[in-house]
């Protein structure tokens, strides 16, 4: 923090900021202080209370304890208005634009100029103009929406915050779908949103960027603040103790070099005709074998047309060099393949149902005596897997729903391990999920391996591919970049492979 | 604090079919709109003496027999997340081919499975217009609604088809012991019906696919399956409700069961099964249905002209799903 900065007021100020879900504290006692002109970094891993907070700001929450100021002053932020009105604007990951209209109506959407009953495009198309102008954009106000590349998109997002006078703009991973160049030019126009005096929080997990940019971090772990550092104070070591919690080592207990068996399952050529270019890989029994790649490179996509989730263009799966004929989930569950989804709430479990019978789902036919259901057998198997996985619940009869992310991940883990499949393919297994039941899900998923199982395990947490993966592969634009064994799994060497870059270390 | 220590404290409230065997649960299932039945059955005892007599009772369940019936069927789609609205037309086309197959002479025994095979055969067409051509239930059964009820016209040749000897009618006319063999029946439907939704693997099926359809496909549950036969399900009851009403009457005509399906989606939601799929009990149906016949005969005791009546209805059906939200919400809390 420099001289001028601490004797300024704070743009933002959140103080002792809580927030609970369902009496689960999501956000306890955060603060968070951010000064005009400066690039405030938010870190944190997933699930750590960053899109909470940044929610509450936006006003798609409530906070329960805990007042916000703007300029020194508090302010009530009850919903999404109210928090446009404070001069406060988000761009998500996912963009926020009708891509069927011009640039000018979206930017001026909501408050459009009017002549009479009618619109006023000549004045929306030259006052867009204008912020286009000023943010050095390449598109026309009237250019259509789906016309322009992301990063447009993206542009036109700013251009309507910067339209509301936004003194606060809050970024989240804006550079997930970004090229390398794409990502430059935004971040020259975020050093000069910053010279022009507004206040940038900038959620990333990526190191780079936050050398690039920040001007401060703060670090955010399970819920709770840990602590700022200023952009003298920023060493990548320091950052991961703040977020983890303690040293990056002791999260993965390390294995012994261990002898690979047989190849368990093969795929060869396997493509979905759009997305996905013929794929062949191998996993080997006892192997965990991680899926890498930026957001959209077609990891899910991949261990979808595995499962038979997706109907495959072309390409074969072999089980212990057995052809397989997958055409839908059931037939690869028939021969031992297991998927977990990367959504849990959309695609995994049913919320509603009770925790026993999430977990025995996919059970009820083989312990069906003609089609009636065993409840003694299912019984049993329920409580066994919820002391095998420690799942943390008062009754079996709990919905799902009233579980935390953490032990409604090891749920969806048990029903899938009741299965005892001989593949286990797994999406983002530990998205959401807090840092206790992250180390235990890390311990079933060696212990699984351990046993022999075939793991593939799709993540976009780099020290969870790396600290688990006895094999990494990479993939960009729906192929396969690269492979990746013993010491040659770095961050630098995933990154450069995801992001296509020949040179190492970018 | 952390997350993964906290104890889920809160009570049970599991509205799905549950692994345990505890019949208590159900009853605190339909419990929401339980009381609502006996309240409006208390209310009627005081304002009318002829409304709690044995007589009446049976009465009120002969005339709820059908309505069950047809409800039974509409909870199985309703669970699975769907709407069937051509079940009254199909009880209606039911009806009129099980009065016509009983005037055929040597035959006449073939009267109830063909109207019932004509049921589950409509049924079964909905279901795979549904499920393998991924169209819209409200659509695909708003258009079965429509032309099915002209089917019933054209094969009734437009007039009142009358069998003055119908075998059958010994099932709308008939008693087993102090029961009249509708209500048997009824009951019956309603006893299968919940035997399947809690104690076969289907049942569970049905309720995943209702809670979440993309995860019950990825669970390895053939979704199509599962809807074919809860549409077929329903299509087959409509044709025993229709042998129920032409039993009754010794006849049939194209219009009958004409709006049939609004009194069986009434009795689902009032007994607290979700529009959204998912949630809900064949108990709660039942009490349902047994408000809504409850409602028809009190007020008809109490010479509430029928105008009146429809009004009153009406305003008891939203009155009881209103208590019935507030009552769940409070208690999420």
């Amino acid at each position: 923090m420099t001289a001028t900065q601490s004797s300024t007021i704070p743009r933002l100020e959140m103080r002792g900021i809580s927030k609970k879900f369902h009496g689960v504290s999501a956000l306890s006692n955060v603060d968070l202080t951010v000064y005009p002109g400066e690039v405030h970094a938010l870190m944190g891993e997933n699930g750590a209370g960053k899109s909470t907070l940044m929610k509450i700001l936006a006003g798609a929450y409530e906070n329960d304890e805990g007042e916000i100021r703007i300029n020194g002053e508090i302010v009530k932020i009850s919903d999404p208005k109210a928090a446009r009105q404070a001069g406060i604007a988000l761009i998500y990951q996912e963009l926020n634009v009708a891509s069927n209209l011009t640039v000018a109506e979206n930017i001026f959407m909501g408050s459009e100029f009017t002549k009479g009953y009618l619109l006023d495009r000549d004045r929306m198309n030259q006052e867009a103009a204008q912020v286009l102008n000023s943010l050095g954009a390449s598109f026309a106000p009237n250019d259509v929406v789906s016309s322009l590349s992301i990063a447009e998109q993206q542009q036109v997002e700013i251009a309507r915050a910067l339209k509301d006078n936004s003194r606060i703009l809050v970024m989240d991973e804006p550079t997930a779908a970004l090229s390398d160049r794409e990502t430059e030019r935004l971040f020259e126009l975020i050093r000069k949103l910053r010279a022009d005096g507004i206040a940038i929080i900038y959620i990333s997990h990526r190191m780079e960027e936050i050398y690039a940019l920040a001007d401060r971090i703060s670090v955010l772990r399970d819920g709770e603040y840990v602590g700022s550092l200023t952009r003298e104070e920023i060493s990548s070591e320091r950052l991961v103790q703040m977020m983890v919690g303690r040293p990056v080592k002791d999260l993965f207990e390390r294995r012994p070099e261990k002898q690979l068996g047989s190849v368990v399952l093969e795929v060869k050529n396997l493509s979905d005709g759009r997305k996905i270019q013929p794929t062949s890989l191998k996993l080997h029994a006892g192997e965990i074998v991680g899926l890498a790649g930026l957001v959209g490179a077609g990891r899910t996509e991949l261990s979808r047309l595995i499962f038979g989730a997706d109907p495959k263009a072309s390409g074969e799966v072999f089980l212990n060099g057995v052809p397989l004929r997958i055409d839908q989930p059931s037939d690869a569950i028939a021969a031992g393949i297991a998927y977990v989804p990367e959504d849990r709430k959309d695609q995994g479990l049913f919320l509603e149902m009770s925790c026993r019978q999430n977990i025995v789902l996919n059970i009820l036919k083989r312990n069906a005596n003609s089609g009636l259901l065993n409840f003694k057998k299912l019984g049993t198997v329920a409580s066994k897997a919820v002391d095998e996985f420690n799942i943390r619940l008062a009754s079996l009869e709990n919905r799902a729903l009233d579980l935390s992310g953490g032990n409604q991940q090891k749920l969806l883990l048990a029903r899938w391990l009741a299965i005892n499949p001989k593949v286990l393919l797994l999406d983002e297994p530990t998205r959401g999920v807090d840092i206790g039941a992250k180390s235990e899900i890390y311990r079933i998923i060696s212990d699984l391996a351990a046993q022999g199982m075939a793991i593939l395990m799709v993540s976009s947490e780099l020290l969870e591919i790396i600290g688990l993966s006895d094999r990494v592969l990479v993939m960009r634009e729906g192929r396969l970049e690269g492979e990746l064994t013993g010491t040659d799994i770095t961050q630098e060497n995933i990154m450069a492979y995801a992001t296509g870059a020949t040179e190492v270390g970018i | 604090m952390s997350q993964t220590a906290r104890p889920v404290r809160t009570k049970s409230r599991d509205r799905s079919p549950v692994g345990g065997r505890r019949s208590t649960n159900n009853l605190l299932q339909v419990a929401g709109i339980l009381p609502i039945l006996l309240l409006i059955g208390i209310l009627f005892t005081f304002l009318t003496p002829n409304f709690l007599t044995p007589g009446n009772i049976v009465n009120i369940l002969r005339q709820a027999s059908i309505n069950i019936v047809l409800a039974t069927g509409m909870t199985f789609v309703i669970l699975t997340g769907g709407i069937d609205l051509s079940i009254g037309s199909i009880l209606g086309v039911s009806a009129v081919v099980g009065v016509l197959a009983s005037l055929l002479p040597g035959i006449g025994w073939f009267a109830v499975p063909a109207a019932l095979l004509t049921g589950l055969g409509l049924g079964l067409l909905n279901g795979a217009l549904i499920a393998f051509l991924d169209l819209p239930p409200f659509i695909v059964t708003l258009g079965a609604l429509t032309a099915l009820r002209g089917v019933a016209y054209l094969v009734a040749n437009g007039t009142t088809v009358i069998n003055r000897n119908l075998n059958f009618a010994w099932i709308g006319n008939n008693y087993l012991g102090p029961l009249p063999w509708l209500v048997v029946i009824a009951l019956l439907a309603v006893f299968v019906s919940w035997f399947i939704l809690r104690r076969t693997v289907l049942g569970v099926q049905i309720y995943a696919v209702g809670g979440n359809q993309q995860a019950a496909r990825l669970t390895g549950i053939k979704v199509n399956r599962v809807l074919l036969f809860v549409y077929g399900v329903s299509g087959l009851l409509a044709g025993l409700a229709g042998v129920m009403s032409a039993s009754r009457l010794y006849s049939a005509t194209g219009m009958l069961g004409n709006g049939y399906e609004l009194d069986a989606i009434a009795a689902v939601i009032l007994g607290g099964t979700s529009f959204s799929g998912g949630i809900g009990t064949i108990f709660g149906t039942l009490v349902g249905a047994l408000i809504i016949a409850v409602l028809n005969n009190g007020l008809t005791l109490l010479n509430m002209s029928f105008f009146w009546q429809l009004v009153v209805k009406g305003l008891v059906i939203i009155f009881a799903v209103t208590i019935d939200r507030l009552r769940r919400r409070s208690r999420k809390r």
